[in-house]
């Protein structure tokens, strides 16, 4: 009997205590980060579907400011990434300090992100971009462009707000190293997202010199 | 494929910037790769290959899926990427317009 209990606790696919080896929290971000993922997916076929249906979809991003910010600003959300997969080791081997010091580098990064595209969605407003017309015919170029990079903007605020309130347990020493992981799995989300944003909104549409 | 909290092999700082080194370098490319004339498939076709690239990375390394246990990685992946693909659907609806004799 403890024979077969031992065996389906490390079976893969017969059930048993943990079939995915994960806690239920960490199973809940997963399952959160998949459906997530399938907005964005939506999102971004529907601003593919009404380029691909439009004659003359606009291409306005110069390579000075829009192209060399948006590079910057993939910089800055890779570099988080990178500060937050220090920030879950640190914890992972028992260091709180430096936990708190590396999610605060990650807010630090999100924040740059966000104030470099509030700068440009700015530089864009003011050039006549709107959520219903811009200077360049098409008007879903604008509904598309402010409802994918807005969607994902609020997921950098959010993240880093809950980076921010992970951040002040892990020092009072409320949290425990799942939880610094699992902020972590949302946050190297939100930067994977940006991997396809960045490509298929920007890049797609740069003015050729 | 069994995971502790504490070192998993490989898992070290040094696996993390160098994935973030490919990361950079990979978006260089692409940036890159952007001010070329190319057809758009093309272009398309290799800014989305290198794209699914970085996200592998990212899931694989930061996220740590190498080192979870298998039975949750084909839970999750699979079925999500089966769902994106099965967007494609409405793609040729989008061309329909410039096929239909009156604008």
């Amino acid at each position: 009997m403890a024979e077969h209990i031992e065996r389906l606790r490390f079976a893969e696919w017969e059930g048993g205590v943990s079939p995915f080896a994960v806690g239920s929290k960490k199973l809940g971000m997963w399952l959160f980060i998949v459906s997530d993922s399938l907005t964005f997916s939506g999102l971004l076929v529907g601003y593919s579907y009404v380029r691909i249906a439009s004659e003359r979809w606009p291409m306005p991003f110069e390579f000075w400011p829009t192209t060399v910010m948006a590079t910057l600003m993939t910089f800055c959300l890779l570099s988080s990434s990178l500060t937050m997969a220090l920030a879950v080791r640190a914890s992972s081997l028992g260091d709180r300090s430096r936990t708190v010091r590396f999610i605060l580098l990650t807010m630090l990064g999100g924040i740059l992100f966000i104030l470099l595209h509030a700068k440009e969605w700015a530089g864009l407003i003011a050039e006549g971009v709107r959520m219903w017309e811009n200077p360049w015919g098409v008007p879903l170029f604008g509904a598309s462009f402010f409802t994918l990079t807005g969607l994902h903007m609020l997921h950098v605020a959010s993240g880093v707000i809950y980076l921010g309130v992970i951040a002040l347990g892990v020092s009072r020493g409320r949290f425990t190293h799942e939880d610094v992981e699992i902020s972590g799995l949302y946050w190297h989300f939100v930067d994977l997202v940006w991997m396809f944003i960045f490509p298929l909104v920007y890049l797609l549409s740069v003015k050729m010199p | 494929m069994e995971t502790t909290h504490a070192g998993h092999a490989g898992m070290g700082p040094k696996l993390y910037y160098l994935t973030w080194v490919w990361l950079l370098t990979l978006t260089a490319i692409e940036v890159t790769l952007a001010y070329f004339h190319l057809p758009v498939g093309l272009m398309l076709f290799l800014l989305m290959g290198l794209s699914i690239v970085k996200a592998a990375l990212i899931m694989a390394h930061f996220m740590h899926l190498r080192f979870e246990r298998l039975s949750l990685v084909v839970t999750l992946i699979p079925a999500m990427v089966l769902c994106i693909a099965l967007l494609a659907v409405f793609f040729p609806d989008g061309v329909r317009a410039f096929r239909l004799a009156v604008r």
